[in-house]
Order: structure tokens, then C-alpha cells, then sequence
């Protein structure tokens, strides 16, 4: 069989985290009850008007900038026409002729090192509305909170040659995204959406195959498969001798196969012309000096510090950096109680180790840095045991938990009382002769059986080293 | 006292202003007429009476507690084109796409004319979405010129010029896109105005074409036109293609002189087919400026010879666009017995718009499709930057420019094909005002033989309403106002 090398470029959809919408000021919150966060603009009612969101521009432009692009200083908008329910007006406000942000790049890192991906460009646009079909009823309901949503779409060059360097480049992305701060890029809410263009040809050759472009991919785990499957795809047909049509297609994951949707000449003719609703966009070059500036320390920065600043290893660096979230919870919760290594070995250690168990997204996770910090706190003035600790941790870490009430409320604390210590010291003496006498015989393997009777009838609360001490007082 | 409803609206709200009318006893005048003359003429789709009464009721209240001692057009009712939005009240677009669309918000102007007091007495007839020059496509019926009611009142704002005319109101708002309000105002002998684009919010306008279409108003004299203008104008941050320029007193325009005020004709209007009345009417015209000091220039300005191609190109396929969202789902008359989605849109579509419509939309969405868009669109949009700089030239040289309105004066309602091709030139003398962005203004100037009242263009550069209302204003000083009598008559027969 002949070897085949895989081409694919692909299409972002990122949804911007701005409080209100890209052509009017309904909220953009997540989750609402359909069809509230809407008026005229969003829902199209004929007559309303389009008023751009300044805020939309700045964090398309900050985006641009991040990934190295080139800002159009003279844009437009255009309309992109099709008829479909979730899309009020009919037409979707995007940009056909000139993107904000054009040939940028940004560097992935895999298994066969580093590789710069390059951006063809991005631009703005507005979200359509939702469909729900219910089957029960054989009906469809639309919900338009979500019309109107800004929207960036990323376009890459097609650099990329297999999964690996797709889900680095994705990785990578949405890194960059979450470190602006434009955007949370949650696959599951739909804020990032992916789309794969994908050919293949010869190894060696130098003309593109025809592609195909797949959508309905919702997760990594559906995207590396759909690239596997239609690599297979298309090389089989090539393979008994037929060739490729260009089609957009759509994954099934459940199925493990991706389906005709409608081919080239079914595409659509969007009609695309100029907004004539708004203005053309001018974006200064103070707008693009002032947001440069604004530009956040990304994550490489950050390694590069985290080791000079806190003495941390490259691989705790490394690791802490991996989620924005994670990183700013680091540096706030160290700066609160000054123990670099206690707060990284926590993140590092039982962070990691719920994210992973759970499956959760950083993103997600309820964690402040003031809890943590408190939490090492009374670790450290021997409030709680590490063992306690831990478990109060995992509770902080998925909910919104305050340690220090859930430890008073749930009886958590030491016991730091030496009456208390002596009284239960007392009784283990009473109800253990035999290993008294041990003891008193030279068998200290029996003191350590003493110790361990003690802290269980405690429940762990009491401090080891104090019920050391009591038990040799009371023994001598 | 001179009948009520035959004031001019400056007139009648200053009486009110003066306690010497009450908002209700003006209300209640308007509606007689209305009700007298409008089985005739036909201007209305909705009359709102009682909403009319209940205003009318606010706004006296206010002007009893010392408001409103500087709006014009306080307590004063006005008639509103149908394609302009007015929260709880249906606006059809004479469509019956739109036929029990109830918006939930008011258009800008709506707002404007609210503040000031003035009185929504109803909505007018129009064109089907304003497309055509006849009044004669809508959905609601045909309305009749109130100079000789087999004649057309024009279009598409042909209720707003015939309600003015009639004295079924005492303004109208109507849209102009390409010759809207200045064709009807022509037809029907009075005033209308077609601002600078980005003047007056088009927000709640439902739109035509949104890169020409312009709200303005409709009046019986120049006064009212500059009191409505001033009212209606201003910088709306719902609007993003509205001017952010401070408001301008259009009142302060209206002095009678022109001497040595420059003004020019372009060679090009008077070398088309002109009816031959319209042709001496306007050298009449021409010779009472040069008679009041006014320097006039005929001059070469041929790059507007393509503008009526390029209006069409841009105007269809805007509207090809704007008029997607009426697909029977969230808006527009939804079709019966359908089977799936597909089949939904076109039976709705197909069902819910006139044939005038349909054409241009077919017509607008060929012209946008990516083969062609750089051999219509983008060619219209070079056309239209190409008109843009000649205005801009001549006004470095003119205060105004002089032009016929129109080719011909109203013609005859069963007048059906044999006009079509010269309205389609008459198009030339309006649509490259819409298309450079630019205001103008249509004022009687005479009639013809028939007794058809005949209009005057006047062509203003960006911005400067005030040099045209002057123009006109002086020039209405020359002239005894035309009221149609036969508002009167035809109602004896």
C-alpha cells in the first residue's frame, strides 16, 4: 500500500465572553430561560438596527494580536444570507472581504517537537439562535438567547498532518484564548466549535487532494477520531481507484463514521455583500498600541518566572501553567500565605489527581486561592491533619465550599485539648493491660500499639506528637 | 376662521399652543375629514382614533402645564408612512406579508414626534415595501391624487403625499429610497423632503434598501417642512449610520433671499424626454430665482447618466436581503399545507408578496450571487462613488441644483404600461440623490394644462438642508398656495 500523508486545516468557532451581545445589549449568559435575554435587534424584528460592541472589537483585535496576526485597520462587515429558523434576520452579520485579524501564527508543541501553524485569518460574526427538536411531539422550538452571541472564527492554514498536531494546535489555542481572557472555549457549552477541512495525497506529492469539510465534531476525543476515520476514508477510495468528491460532511461519533451532508454543488451562494446597516470599522493604531499592551504574560512567560521567582522545577512550572485558572490560583494563594512549595504540591499533587479522576475541566473547578491558602494555614498550625486536609481539598475543589466553616461544621478540627488527650490516654491504658506490661518489659513495638488506640478512639483528630507525649507521662 | 383641517400645521399648533383650539377639538376636526374624504382617496391602512383621542388628551395636559411652548408641532396630527414601526399599532409595509405584524417598539421618529407633541392620527398607504411609484402594488388598495382622483398620488409614499394634500393630515412621514417622497410630493402639489442621509434614524424604519432609504417628511408648505425636520433629525445612537452632528435649527433657514446664491443645472435634466408643460414651468421657475438675485449655471454633469442602473443593482439587492426575514417562520404571513421546511419558505414567500416585490427580490438576489457580484454589485457600488464626487464637485461651485422632479405629472390610475418606461427615466432626476447621500426637496411650482400640479427639485450638498429650505422658501414667497379644490368637489358627486 502506498503511504498517504494527511492535510488539515481547520475552522474555530469562539464564542466571546463580553456581558452582552454583538449587536445589542442583551446579556449573553449561558443557560437562561429561552427566549429572555432577547429584544428588536437579536430577534430581527423588522426595522431594528445593528449597533456594533466595542468590546467585541477589542478582544477580536487582542485575539489578532496573540496570534500573531496582521489587524485590518479598515473594516467591514458583510451580510452572509441563507434561510434557516434559528437565524431571525436570515442573514448572518460576519466579515467576507475584510477580516480583522489576517496571517498570524502560533507555535504547537508534540512528540516530534515544535511546529508554527499559521492563522489565514479571523473574523467577527453573530450566533444564530438554538433549535430543539422534540420528538415526543414531532415538533421543533427555537430559542433565540443564544442569536446575536458574538463570535470569532479562526481560520487556520491547513499545516497540520495528524491528530496529534491537531489536538496540540487546538490545546494551544485555546491556551492563548483562555489566557486573554476573551473567552472560557468550553467544547461542551458550544464557546468553542471545531470544524476540519481534510485531504489527503501521495507522500511526497505536491498538489492538495480534494477536500472534505466535517462538522459536528463535540468533543477532542470526536475530533482525533473523525480525522483517523476520514483519513481512512478518503485513502480507501483513492485505494480502489476512485477519488474524492468535495463535500461537507457530518461525524456521527456514536456510529464511528461521518455522513454525506451535501455536496459542493449544493452548497449554498451566501449572497454575501456589505453591511449597509453599519459604518465601516476603523481600528486606530492607539487601539491596537493600547491592547498590545494589555496583552497578558502567556504561559511560557510564566514557566520561565514560576522557576526564578518561587524556585519551582521546570516540570512544576510546567504543570501549574497548563490551565490560566490553575496558574492564577497558584500565584494569589502564595502570595496570601507565602508557601510556594506547600501551594504547588497541592495543585500539582491533589489537583491534578481530582481533575483527571472527575474528567473536569480547570475551567470548572471552585477553588479560590484564598480557601487554599487558608486551608495550608491550619495545616500548618496544626488546625487539621493532612489527612483531613485532603478530604476537606476535594470538597473545596468541586464546590463552592468555604474550608474553614466546613471543617467547624463537620467536626473536623484537632483536638488541641490535653485533658481531652489525657482522659482517652487513660482509658486505652485501662483497657489494654496486657500491652502495658509489654511495655514495660522493653517492648516498644507495644507504646506504638498504645499510640495508634489512642488516635483511633480520636478519630484521628488528636496531634500525634502530643498523645506521644501524654502516653509516656502517664506510663513512666 | 378658516376650516380647521385646511391649516397649515404650524399654524394650527401655535392655536393650540394659544388656547385658541384644544388638542381634542383639532383631533376631532381631523377625523371628520377623514372620515368625509377617505372612501374617496383611500390614504389610510389603520386610522388610529382612539389612540389619537388618548394622546390628544396627554399632550393638552402638558401643554396646560407650560410644555411644549417651543414645539412646533405640538398637538398637531400626523399621518405615518406604514412601513414605519409604531409600537402596538400594526404596520403592514402594504403588504400582505405584514398584514397583522403588531411591533413591540416605536421607531425613532415615532419617539421624536411623541416627545414633541405631536399627534399619530394614523397609518398611510404606500408601494408594497415602498417598491414602485404608484401606490398602486399595495395590498390595501389603490389611493387616489386628491387633484383628480383617476390620477395615481404617486409612490411609493403615495398616502402620505395624498393624506397632506387632501387634508387628511397635516404632515406625513414617507421613506425615500429612490424618489419616494419627492415623486408623491410632486404629484400631489406639496412639499416634500428627503434629508441627508444619516439625518434621521432609520431605526424602526422598515427598510427598502438601507444604504438609500431616508425618512423625511411630507408638508403642505415649506414652514412645516423645516418645524417636521427639526423635530424628526438628530443623531440616534440606535442608528449606526446616523450623523453624529449637532442638531441644527432648520427654522432659522427660512428667510426670503437668494441673491447671489449660485445655483445650478445640470444639462443632463433638461436633455430627457420632458413633458412639455413640465419644460416651460421649470424655465419659469429658473427665470423667478434669476428674478429674486440668484446667479443660475447650466452645466455638464454626465456622470449621472448611470445612476438609475446602479440604483436598481443596489436597490434590488439590498432589498433582496432585508426582505429574507419574511419567510413565514418569525415574520410574515405563514402559507397552509406544507411539507417541510423548504416547501414552508416558498409557499409563504410565493403566497405572501405581490408580484412587483418577487421581482426584485429574484432580480437582487442574481445580482448578489458570487458569480456575478463583481459584474453588478460591485460595478454599481464603483458607479455610485463615481456620482458621489461629481455632486460633490458641482457643489464646490453651486448653493443648489435646480431639476423637473419628474418627466411627467401624475398620470392616469388605468395608465398602466405605456408610462412604465419614462417613470423608469424619470428615475434618473431622484435616484442619484439617493444614491450620493445627499438632500433634496420637491415643491409645487405650478400645473399643467390638465391642472396637475408640477414639482421642483432642489438639490442641496451634504448636510446643507438649510441652503435648499432657503431656496424654497423664497420661491414659495413668489407663489399663491395650490390647494386641490377639488377635495371639495369630488365629494359632492
Amino acid at each position: 500500500m502506498n503511504s498517504y500523508e494527511t492535510i488539515i486545516g481547520l475552522e474555530v468557532h469562539v464564542e466571546l465572553s463580553t456581558a452582552s451581545k454583538v449587536f445589542c445589549g442583551c446579556s449573553t449568559r449561558f443557560g437562561e430561560k429561552p427566549n429572555t435575554n432577547c429584544c428588536p435587534v437579536c430577534m430581527g424584528i423588522p426595522g431594528a438596527l445593528p449597533v456594533l460592541n466595542k468590546k467585541v472589537v477589542e478582544y477580536a483585535v487582542s485575539t489578532g494580536l496573540a496570534l500573531n496576526c496582521t489587524i485590518t485597520k479598515e473594516c467591514m462587515f458583510d451580510r452572509k444570507n441563507y434561510f434557516y429558523p434559528d437565524l431571525p434576520k436570515a442573514y448572518q452579520i460576519s466579515q467576507r472581504y475584510s477580516p480583522i485579524a489576517r496571517n498570524g501564527s502560533i507555535v504547537i508543541n508534540t512528540n516530534k517537537g515544535e511546529k508554527a501553524i499559521g492563522i489565514n485569518e479571523i473574523h467577527i460574526e453573530e450566533d444564530a439562535g438554538k433549535l430543539i427538536h422534540d420528538a415526543d411531539n414531532n415538533i421543533t422550538l427555537v430559542d433565540y438567547n443564544r442569536s446575536g452571541v458574538p463570535l470569532i472564527e479562526i481560520v487556520s492554514e491547513p499545516d497540520m498532518r495528524s491528530s496529534e498536531e491537531v489536538l496540540a494546535y487546538l490545546d494551544k489555542l485555546r491556551m492563548i484564548i483562555r489566557y486573554l481572557g476573551v473567552s472560557d472555549c468550553k467544547m461542551q457549552e458550544g464557546s468553542m466549535r471545531v470544524d476540519i477541512n481534510l485531504s489527503v495525497r501521495k507522500a511526497g506529492a505536491k498538489v492538495l487532494g480534494t477536500r472534505t469539510e466535517i462538522k459536528n465534531l463535540n468533543s477532542l476525543r470526536a475530533i482525533a477520531r473523525a480525522i483517523e476515520g476520514e483519513s481512512k476514508r478518503q485513502i480507501d477510495i483513492l485505494e480502489s481507484g476512485g477519488s474524492i468528491i468535495q463535500e461537507t460532511r457530518r461525524w456521527d461519533d456514536s456510529a464511528n463514521e461521518s455522513q454525506r451532508l451535501r455536496s459542493k454543488e449544493e452548497a449554498q451562494d451566501y449572497r454575501y455583500f456589505p453591511e449597509p446597516d453599519l459604518a465601516p470599522l476603523a481600528v486606530s493604531d492607539e487601539m491596537i498600541d493600547r491592547l498590545r499592551l494589555l496583552l497578558p504574560e502567556f504561559r511560557e512567560e510564566r514557566i520561565e518566572r514560576y522557576q526564578k521567582e518561587y524556585g519551582l522545577s521546570y516540570y512544576d512550572a510546567t504543570v501549574l501553567t497548563s490551565s490560566k485558572k490553575i496558574a492564577d490560583i497558584f500565584e494569589e494563594a502564595t502570595r496570601l500565605c507565602n508557601m510556594p512549595k506547600e501551594v504547588s504540591n497541592w495543585l500539582m499533587v491533589e489537583g491534578m489527581r481530582i481533575l483527571k479522576e472527575k474528567e473536569i475541566d480547570p475551567w470548572d473547578m471552585c477553588l479560590t486561592p484564598n480557601r487554599l491558602s487558608d486551608l495550608i494555614l491550619m495545616i500548618e498550625q496544626g488546625k487539621i491533619n493532612r489527612t483531613q486536609a485532603k478530604e476537606v481539598f476535594e470538597k473545596a475543589f468541586l464546590e463552592d465550599i468555604d474550608p474553614k466553616a466546613y471543617i467547624e461544621k463537620h467536626g473536623l478540627g484537632m483536638i488541641s485539648d490535653l485533658d481531652t488527650i489525657i482522659m482517652t490516654a487513660r482509658r486505652v491504658i485501662d483497657e489494654n493491660p496486657q500491652s502495658v506490661s509489654d511495655f514495660k518489659r522493653g517492648k516498644t513495638k507495644a507504646f506504638g500499639y498504645l499510640v495508634g488506640q489512642t488516635m483511633k478512639a480520636m478519630q484521628g483528630r488528636a496531634d500525634p506528637k502530643a498523645v506521644n507525649e501524654v502516653l509516656q507521662n502517664l506510663l513512666k | 376662521m378658516k376650516e380647521i383641517t385646511s391649516m397649515s400645521a404650524i399654524a394650527i399648533s401655535e392655536k393650540i399652543r394659544n388656547r385658541e383650539l384644544s388638542v381634542e377639538e383639532v383631533v376631532k376636526a381631523q377625523l371628520e375629514t377623514i372620515k368625509k374624504r377617505e372612501p374617496l382617496y383611500n390614504c389610510y391602512i389603520t386610522i388610529m382614533e382612539k389612540e389619537a383621542f388618548e394622546q390628544a388628551k396627554s399632550v393638552q395636559r402638558k401643554i396646560d402645564s407650560g410644555e411644549f411652548t417651543d414645539s412646533p408641532l405640538a398637538g398637531v396630527p400626523v399621518a405615518i408612512k406604514d412601513n414605519i414601526c409604531t409600537g402596538g399599532v400594526r404596520t403592514t409595509c402594504a403588504s400582505k406579508m405584514l398584514e397583522n405584524f403588531i411591533p413591540n417598539y416605536d421607531a425613532t421618529v415615532i419617539d421624536r414626534l411623541r416627545d414633541a407633541g405631536a399627534i399619530l392620527i394614523g397609518k398611510v398607504n404606500l408601494d408594497e415595501f415602498a417598491m414602485g411609484g404608484t401606490t398602486k402594488t399595495s395590498y390595501f388598495g389603490i389611493t387616489r391624487n386628491p387633484w383628480n382622483p383617476e390620477h395615481t398620488p404617486g409612490g411609493s409614499s403615495g398616502g402620505s403625499s395624498a393624506a397632506v394634500a387632501s387634508e387628511e393630515a397635516f404632515l406625513s412621514l414617507g421613506s425615500d429610497t429612490g424618489g419616494s417622497i419627492r415623486q408623491p410630493a410632486a404629484y400631489c402639489g406639496i412639499v416634500g423632503m428627503k434629508p441627508t442621509y444619516g439625518t434621521v434614524s432609520r431605526y424602526g424604519l422598515i427598510p427598502l434598501a438601507s444604504s438609500l432609504d431616508q425618512i423625511g417628511p411630507l408638508t403642505r408648505n415649506v414652514s412645516d417642512c423645516a418645524a417636521a425636520l427639526e423635530v424628526i433629525s438628530g443623531y440616534d445612537p440606535k442608528d449606526s449610520t446616523s450623523f453624529n452632528i449637532n442638531k441644527y435649527s432648520y427654522r432659522n433657514s427660512l428667510k426670503s433671499d437668494v441673491k447671489g446664491m449660485k445655483i445650478g443645472v445640470p444639462k443632463i435634466y433638461l436633455e430627457e424626454s420632458l413633458n412639455d408643460d413640465i419644460r416651460s414651468c421649470f424655465m419659469k421657475a429658473l427665470k423667478t430665482f434669476e428674478d429674486m438675485g440668484a446667479i443660475i449655471e447650466i452645466f455638464d454633469m454626465d456622470e449621472i447618466r448611470c445612476s438609475v442602473q446602479a440604483y436598481y443593482v443596489i436597490a434590488c439587492a439590498e432589498a433582496s436581503s432585508n426582505l429574507s426575514r419574511y419567510d413565514g417562520i418569525l415574520y410574515g404571513f405563514m402559507a397552509e399545507g406544507y411539507e417541510g421546511l423548504d416547501e414552508l419558505y416558498k409557499k409563504s414567500r410565493g403566497e405572501g408578496f405581490g408580484y412587483e416585490v418577487k421581482r426584485r427580490i429574484i432580480l437582487g438576489a442574481h445580482m448578489l450571487i458570487s458569480d456575478n457580484y463583481e459584474t453588478y454589485y460591485n460595478k454599481a457600488r464603483k458607479i455610485r462613488n463615481i456620482i458621489s464626487r461629481a455632486y460633490a464637485k458641482a457643489f464646490e461651485k453651486y448653493d443648489v441644483l435646480l431639476s423637473p422632479e419628474s418627466l411627467n405629472t401624475a398620470p392616469r390610475l388605468d395608465d398602466d404600461n405605456s408610462q412604465k418606461k419614462k417613470e423608469f427615466r424619470s428615475e434618473i432626476l431622484n435616484a442619484s440623490v439617493n444614491l450620493a447621500g445627499i438632500p433634496a426637496m420637491s415643491i409645487p411650482c405650478g400645473t399643467d394644462k390638465k391642472g396637475l400640479p408640477i414639482g421642483l427639485q432642489l438639490i442641496g450638498n451634504k448636510f446643507d438642508e438649510a441652503s435648499i429650505l432657503r431656496a424654497a422658501y423664497s420661491f414659495e414667497q413668489t407663489k399663491p398656495y395650490m390647494r386641490p379644490s377639488a377635495i371639495e368637489d369630488n365629494l359632492e358627486r
